[in-house]
Order: C-alpha cells, then structure tokens, then sequence
C-alpha cells in the first residue's frame, strides 16, 4: 500500500503508523524532518502546487517501491506555515527486510528534495522574510541515486 | 493559441500575480523562448527573467527542460527546496 499525502494540518505520525501497519511488516525505517529552531526564525513556509506537488510525491514513491520491493509506504508533506519543532515530513518504508526498507526511506527523502515542487520561504522575527537557496550537498545527494 | 503561465515563491512574488493567460506570441516555441520573450516584455520580467539559470519549468503537468516544446499549461519556479 502506497499512501502519499499533501496536507496543511500537523502531521499525526501514531495516526499514520497506525494506518500503515494494518499489513505487518518485517522492517519498517522511517525519517521525520521538522522545522529546525535556529536562529530567529518564527516560522517556516512551505509554497506548493495545487496538483503537481503530490503527483511529484506520489511519481517518487511509487519508483521506490518498485526499486525496493516495498510491501508499505507513506509519504506525508506539511505545507502552509510551520513553526520551529513542527513536523515537516514523515516518511515512513516498510519491507520484508531492514536493507530495503532503509535505502528506500534514504532515497525518498533524497529525492523529493530536489524533484518535488515545493519551495520554503523563512519568516524572522525581525519581520523580514527570505526564500530558501537550493543546497549543493542536497543535489549532490541525491545525484547518488540516478 | 491560448497560454496560461503559473508562477510561484520568488518567481510569483517579483511577477506580482500567480496566472496569467496569453496568446502564445509568434516565433514562441519552447520554454527558453517564452522566458527570453517575458524578459524583454517589461520592467518587471527583465528583473525575474534576467537569470534564466534560475527558472525552473513544467509544461502541462510535467517538468520540463528550455528545449522543451511549449503546451497548453506552463508553470515557471525557482529550484525546489522541500524536505
């Protein structure tokens, strides 16, 4: 079972791993990514596209699961406006064994990095606001799995 | 033929607007035409368009390189940055 979601609510990780786990599986890996807290930030803004942000997600996920021979996977991305501590993304790869399962949820967040349409935009508490630069290292990143 | 344009994050906020929809102007095939041709329409798309390294594209639903062949829906952004 695929599950990918695009969604302006908090992301609740017991609700998605209930959903997930009704298989049984042999190894799930999983990653959280949330709004780091450094700096003066107050809140982080996640811009995406009405339709193509998912099916990007969804494309992305249903190459891993090919790849892996996943028997589960949920991709679930946070966008609107977050605050430090907030939850971001939950990726969460199941299979029969723990090798799969890991090299898929490190592939996945490798690749909606760079293949996602999504864009962060940084609100200060000064008040100023800047869009976040594309990383080298993210690319780099995930060049590694083409 | 009718063009609708989609911006977003920077790209959206210095074209003041999210859509637009023209006619395709002549001579205007490929997505390196059509931001060479907003670049030199005005003030506005000279300041946005100036780096057209920086653009990034799709074209009805899927991403797209400058060489790629305009279509109905094109959407225009700066390099992704979620995760």
């Amino acid at each position: 079972m695929i599950r990918v979601a695009v969604q302006e609510v908090a992301i609740d990780i017991a609700a998605e791993l209930d959903i997930h786990d009704a298989g049984g599986h042999g190894a799930s890996a999983s990653f959280i990514g949330r709004v780091r807290g450094d700096g003066d930030l107050v809140e982080l803004f996640l811009e995406h596209h009405p339709s193509l942000t998912e099916a990007g997600l969804a494309d992305v996920a249903h190459v891993a699961a090919d790849r892996w021979s996943l028997s589960a996977l949920t991709v679930v991305h946070r966008v609107g406006a977050m605050a430090p501590g907030d939850t971001i993304v939950f990726v969460l790869a199941s299979s029969a064994h723990r090798a799969e399962a890991l090299a898929a949820c490190e592939y996945l967040i490798d690749r909606l990095k760079t293949d996602v349409m999504l864009w962060k935009r940084e609100r200060f508490v000064d008040g100023r606001t800047a869009w976040v630069e594309p990383r080298e290292g993210d690319r780099k990143r995930a060049a590694r799995w083409d | 033929m009718a063009l609708t344009i989609s911006y977003f994050a920077w790209v959206r906020e210095r074209m003041g607007i999210g859509e637009e929809s023209i006619e395709r102007p002549i001579g205007v095939a490929t997505v390196a035409d059509l931001i060479t041709w907003l670049a030199a329409r005005d003030e506005r798309g000279s300041l946005v368009f100036s780096e057209p390294g920086r653009v990034r594209a799709a074209v009805d639903g899927r991403m797209a390189g400058p060489d790629t062949a305009l279509g109905r829906d094109i959407a225009l952004f700066p390099p992704v940055t979620g995760g």
